[in-house]
């Protein structure tokens, strides 16, 4: 038996780590190469995550150590398919935050990265937290950092703006903790891949349902739980939108896929009604929402209500493909939507307001901004060939599959977001009068932030085949979890429980033996 | 006759669109030197159409040429497909696009147009859209190509960038991304659904994809959905953005909205009517017979609203929402003589379309109006320009040997083939209707007195680089009647299993 390199934990205490180091820097330069080195660091550091055996639905690079022995506190971390790909998605998003916050954020520069790295740190520790408690400590933690980047480094409405974000998303989450304490109750562990394999009593799923729906639709956020959304997103520094939008918003639609459908399979398919419909409702709102605007920022952000009401509705369509696709869709949302965001930036760099109609008429004088603006833009309506029309093209048929109604439901929604990507769109690249006269083009640094984002929209769009394989297995329990069938009978998906440390590959468990 | 039709697994249909894609970029890198950049414009014109043509032959014994470049998910794929059908659209497209290079050089250089680079670029990256819809191998394909044919044209449609300009974009928009979005999206979604794959049938015209055992509200739904959906065919009454977007420089009008646009609608229904349901299933549900009362009255309810347009342009556009539909009721009466006649009509109808476009485009390069009113006596000022605009209206009015007159003798041959009348009745009185607003076009230009003479004299041809194109294709489409079996072959070679 061989230890396996503990990469969770290296990736969860990296940055962290990381942050004692910009102490003992001075000059604000030196700050942001030093935390694009971190970053940097830390997206090699989750190169041994290739090793990801994407043949097994098990949690692997599994990392278990007794915490507090007394109470049954472990820290116990590891990874599926789901995990794997949301970990990835953090991974790519923390350097673009720090290079797009590269000549915007010009007052205390350290804190400000300290607090991108915490927040990086804390999103890997939800997304591989495998004890509930560890879960909830890490969800409730990362609220600190994100909110002093909006409250601190946001715009002129930002103490609102903070304060809404903070409210909402303690009182989504305050109850999350009663539900935590009950499962520990009654399955006698905290530990999830443990959890997963109990039928609980249907009462208790039933209320633990709505707590834990209540946290993760205001996280994500859903109709009618949204309400600090514009505020946060628009009033956030460039690289606040960008994490909260990819990373943040992702974790609500986590929750649900980690623990709303396994534990509680049965509130899952009672409520599935309810949740679908307030997911066609914030596609649509989203979308009207969105449409109406003329802040470029609060666009991008009604959009991705309007996006992740489509994740919301794959996930409970309760089917593979609307699982698929929910998955697929938060992997290609984070990414377009945290370049939009970038771009947005860009250009407030250059004209000082998200207005549109401050920012008329750069297809002549900045081309390539709005070249790059136009397939972010088509790419953010799910045009076919990114990967956001996958995802959504999943969904939809999930959806047309269970009904035809819910199917037709939803298609207004495509067509809204054509509307409000396309409305902005033609104005910035042509309306007039155009203040963009001697605006300066994009510079190398902003093309290596974004030119990596293209080709992996593109490649999500045209060759997803990967991303399909690593969460198919996972999707595929969930799926047989959710229809109440439980792991330890799903002999043939499930391999039976190895060793902690497994020899070979770097890979560690994926099934712990009986506790 | 052979009832296998081999499918070559083959990068050929890929060729083409490679270009065309090329092509763009290229025109982008030259935007400094204007000379250069229109040279390359032919050259990548001259180049498609050789990959396209040197498919012929192999296509012609009934080969059929595929290729997936991307798998997105099972059963749908970024795949190409070459066989009869795209054939005739793939050629009418390239060869058409060299030819239209010369006369946009004559018209952009002219006008002093703004932007030219632009207009190049877009007006290529819509070739390229529309080489795609030519040759796509599945539906997701299509969808893929047909938007990208709708986004790239935007700018074209919107390039004076004026009021007019921008409100016509808008509706083009609305109805071209707003429908497709709002029904062919789902209808390829149910497709998916139904079939469990998005792939063109291919080599066999009678079948389709679509299970026997699916739902028939639901295919009948599907079939209506792709109809609604594929607004670029503008039959009524989804054709309102045709005529708004003539408001676009006439090279745009004449290739884009002539051809490669409108029959990419037109093209994309075909596919769909025979490659997705095949004729089997369009008959079992009596798809066929409502398909062509709505082509039918598409083609005389614009034909007289065309009469009633004094705007040269606008009479040309419901000309064109008149012929287009065509097509779709020649293959919407299900019969060998109604496919062939419907999709030959894709190329029949092209030259003698195009020729009038050009000829409107010379007509306001010199005069500088487009009042149908004010053309008296413009004939014997511009002899060339009104010679092809009466060799065109000859075509459309059905005159032996044109190319016009073919599509209308292979429809009322699909018509008696398939013992319909009204069809018959609807070619007939299109006849005439042709004949009633394009007629007065040719007297009022050679034959009335001017209104202003002295004004008059000032006028000539225009700029030999839009005479020499426009002549040429409309010589073509009189020429092309001497060889009628010329795009029939390829519609036989694709429904070769009759």
């Amino acid at each position: 038996m061989t230890a396996h390199f503990p990469v969770i934990t290296v990736l969860i205490l990296f940055p962290a780590v990381g942050c004692v180091g910009l102490f003992f820097i001075k000059r604000s330069p030196m700050v942001r190469w030093y935390t694009l080195g971190v970053s940097l660091g830390e997206l090699i550091l989750g190169l041994p995550l290739a090793g990801f055996r994407p043949d097994t639905p098990c949690f692997q690079f599994v990392e278990c150590v007794n915490w507090v022995p007394g109470w049954g506190l472990e820290y116990f971390v590891g990874i599926d398919g789901i995990s794997l790909l949301m970990v990835g998605l953090t991974l790519i998003v923390l350097p673009l935050c720090v290079l797009c916050s590269w000549s915007c954020v010009d007052r205390r520069v350290r804190e400000f990265h300290c607090s991108i790295l915490l927040l990086c740190s804390l999103c890997v520790g939800v997304f591989s937290a495998l004890d509930l408690i560890l879960f909830f400590l890490f969800w409730e933690a990362l609220l600190i950092p994100a909110y002093l980047i909006i409250g601190v480094w946001g715009g002129a409405d930002r103490h609102r703006a903070s304060l809404k974000f903070i409210l909402y998303t303690l009182a989504g989450s305050a109850l999350l903790l009663v539900a935590v304490i009950a499962f520990r109750i009654e399955g006698g562990t905290f530990s999830i891949p443990e959890l997963m394999k109990q039928d609980f009593p249907p009462a208790l799923q039933l209320w633990t349902f709505l707590v834990m729906a209540l946290a993760f639709a205001v996280k994500t956020p859903m109709f009618p739980f949204h309400g600090w959304l514009p505020a946060a997103y628009s009033e956030a520094p460039v690289a606040g939108s960008v994490v909260l939008s990819a990373v943040l918003a992702k974790m609500g639609a986590y929750g649900f896929l980690r623990l709303c459908l396994p534990l509680t399979p049965l509130a899952s398919h009672l409520f599935a009604p309810m949740m679908i419909a307030l997911s066609i409702a914030s596609v649509l709102y989203g979308g009207l929402m969105a449409f109406g605007r003329s802040d470029i920022k609060k666009i991008i952000a009604y959009s991705s209500l309007a996006h992740m009401g489509f994740v919301t509705l794959g996930i409970f369509l309760l089917s593979m493909r609307g699982l698929q696709g929910a998955l697929f869709q938060m992997v290609s949302h984070g990414i377009t939507t945290g370049a939009l965001f970038v771009l947005a930036g860009l250009l407030h760099e250059r004209s000082h307001s998200y207005q549109i109609g401050q920012n008329l008429g750069l297809g002549r004088y900045v081309p390539a901004f709005m070249g790059l603006w136009g397939f972010m833009a088509f790419a953010g309506f799910a045009f076919p060939g990114t990967g956001n029309f996958v995802g959504e093209f999943l969904v939809l048929v999930g959806a047309f599959e269970r009904s035809v109604w819910v199917g037709a439901t939803l298609v207004p929604g495509a067509v809204l977001a054509a509307a409000y990507m396309l409305r902005p769109t033609q104005r910035m690249a042509w309306g007039e009068p155009s203040r963009a006269r001697g605006w300066k083009g994009l510079n190398v640094r902003e093309w290596i932030s974004l030119l990596p984002l293209l080709f992996l929209i593109l490649y999500l769009g045209l060759a997803p085949a990967f991303v399909f394989r690593v969460m198919n297995p996972t999707l595929n329990r969930l799926v047989a979890v959710s229809e109440g069938i439980r792991p330890d009978a799903m002999t043939t998906t499930i391999p039976e429980p190895t060793l902690l440390f497994e020899k070979g590959g770097g890979v560690g468990v994926m099934e712990r033996e009986g506790r | 006759m052979d009832t296998n039709p081999e499918i070559i697994n083959s990068v050929r249909p890929l060729l083409p669109v490679a270009v065309t894609f090329a092509s763009p970029f290229l025109i982008r890198v030259m935007a400094g030197d204007e000379n250069r950049r229109e040279a390359l414009s032919f050259v990548m014109a001259s180049i498609t159409f050789l990959t396209v043509i040197t498919m012929a032959p192999a296509i012609l014994e009934g080969h059929i040429y595929s290729f997936t470049l991307f798998t997105i998910l099972p059963g749908i794929r970024v795949g190409f497909c070459a066989d009869g059908l795209s054939m005739v659209f793939a050629l009418i497209s390239s060869f058409l696009w060299i030819l239209t290079t010369s006369y946009n050089i004559g018209y952009m250089r002219t006008l002093r147009e703004h932007a030219q680079t632009r207009y190049y670029v877009c007006f290529s990256v819509a070739i390229f859209g529309a080489q795609g819809v030519s040759f796509a191998g599945n539906v997701f394909t299509l969808y893929l190509f047909y938007e990208i044919i709708t986004l790239f044209t935007y700018p074209l449609v919107a390039h004076y960038q004026n009021r007019e300009a921008f409100e016509a974009g808008r509706k083009y928009l609305v109805y071209l991304l707003g429908t497709s979005k709002l029904f062919f999206l789902p209808a390829m979604i149910l497709t998916y659904v139904l079939c469990g794959t998005l792939d063109f049938r291919l080599g066999d015209i009678h079948k389709g994809i679509f299970p026997v055992t699916a739902n028939p509200v639901l295919v009948i739904s599907v079939y209506v959905l792709y109809l609604a959906g594929l607004t670029k065919t503008a039959m009524m009454p989804l054709h309102g953005w045709l005529p708004s977007a003539m408001v676009a420089p006439t090279p745009v009008s004449g290739l884009l909205h002539a051809v490669a646009v409108v029959k990419a609608g037109a093209f994309s229904v075909c596919r769909i009517m025979l490659s997705c349901f095949g004729l089997d299933s369009l008959d079992r549900l009596g798809l066929g017979t409502p398909t062509v009362y709505v082509a039918g009255f598409t083609i005389i309810a614009a034909a007289l609203i065309a009469l009633t347009k004094d705007d040269l342009k606008a009479r040309i556009a419901y000309s064109t929402v008149s012929h287009l539909s065509y097509i779709v009721m020649g293959v919407a009466m299900l019969s060998q003589g109604g496919v062939e006649g419907g999709i030959s009509a894709i190329a029949h109808d092209a030259f003698p379309k195009i020729t009038l476009f050009f000829a409107a485009g010379c007509i306001i390069v010199v005069t500088g109006s487009r009042k149908i009113s004010m053309m008296n006596g413009l004939g014997r000022r511009m002899p060339w320009t009104f010679g092809a605009f009466a060799l065109a209206t000859l075509s459309f009015i059905g005159l032996a040997p044109a190319s016009g007159f073919l599509s209308k003798f292979y429809l009322i041959t699909g018509a008696a083939d398939a013992k319909q009348t009204i069809p018959m009745v609807v070619i007939l009185l299109s006849v005439l209707l042709n004949m009633a607003y394009f007629g007065p076009i040719v007297i009022r230009g050679f034959f009335l007195p001017p209104r202003d003479r002295v004004e008059m004299g000032q006028y000539a041809e225009a700029p030999m680089t839009m005479v020499v194109p426009m002549f040429m294709i409309a010589l073509l489409s009189i020429l092309i009647g001497f060889y009628p079996q010329t795009f029939v072959d390829f519609v036989d070679a694709y429904g070769r299993f009759w």
